[in-house]
């Protein structure tokens, strides 16, 4: 089941070996994902991502099969040490396709987060259009999009 | 009204059935509504709704609110609000380090 899952993908005018870099070089995620990133890219080595406004968030690399594969997992809260048990699984695949490659990226295991207290501006109950058009946008990703 | 927080997986369990989907949808038209009402607008047993009404009621989906003999089943939005909102700002996330992955692997 994939109830709880994002996924995402992109085609990129560069070789696969290129994309790999980008994905996995300490340098680019620094440019692409953070402010700052340190990866020692070896299953369960350690990872974090740094943001001048929010922190560092931990990580722990799972998988590394240059150049095909590499995922994380990555904890859901900055500036605490690594807890698999808050922590949600990113996984990337990168596939060649010509010269190009098509990189997809899912995110998933958002089911063992806790539920961020609902923010403050109340819906009304009887303000359902809006929420009716929040449960089909919810579904739309409850299946897999 | 206060909101415990629930746990994600306790309402993507109650979301994924279409049954609880299509109950929500009713409880969406009329604010709120009696098993036996729903049932009535479902081909689906009220017994079966009362037992789908307890699943939403655990996931923080719907409260329940006595009138005199009757129970109502109420919906609490914010809790579908905010479960729905964490996975669009996640996803829009992904596209936007995608799309600066793309921009520096394809640079020049």
């Amino acid at each position: 089941m994939s109830e709880d899952t994002v996924i995402r993908e992109i085609v990129v005018k560069a070789p696969i070996e290129r994309v790999w870099e980008v994905l996995t070089d300490p340098k680019h995620v620094a440019a692409w994902f953070g402010h700052t990133a340190e990866i020692d890219l070896r299953t369960g080595g350690a990872m974090a991502v740094g943001w001048e406004e929010h922190g560092t968030v931990n990580a722990r690399v799972e998988v590394v099969e240059q150049p095909t594969r590499f995922a994380y997992r990555w904890n859901f809260l900055n500036n605490a040490p690594f807890d698999e048990a808050s922590s949600t699984l990113v996984d990337f695949t990168l596939a060649a396709e010509g010269g190009a490659t098509r990189l997809r990226v899912v995110e998933s295991g958002f089911t063992a987060l806790p539920l961020p207290a609902a923010e403050q501006e109340h819906h009304r109950t009887e303000n359902t259009k809006g929420w009716v058009a929040e449960l089909d946008e919810l579904k739309d990703y409850a299946e897999g999009l | 009204m206060t909101v415990e927080s629930g746990h994600l997986d306790e309402v993507f369990v109650a979301l994924a059935d279409p049954t609880r989907r299509s109950i929500l949808a009713v409880l969406g038209e009329h604010g709120q509504a009696t098993a036996t009402k729903v049932a009535d607008r479902l081909p689906v047993s009220r017994q079966a709704i009362v037992k789908h009404f307890a699943v939403l009621e655990h996931a923080g989906l719907v409260r329940r609110v006595r009138h005199g003999r009757d129970v109502n089943y109420v919906l609490r939005p914010e809790t579908l609000t905010s479960t729905s909102r964490l996975l669009a700002a996640m996803a829009s996330e992904w596209d936007r380090r995608l799309a600066a992955i793309k921009r520096i692997a394809e640079g020049t």
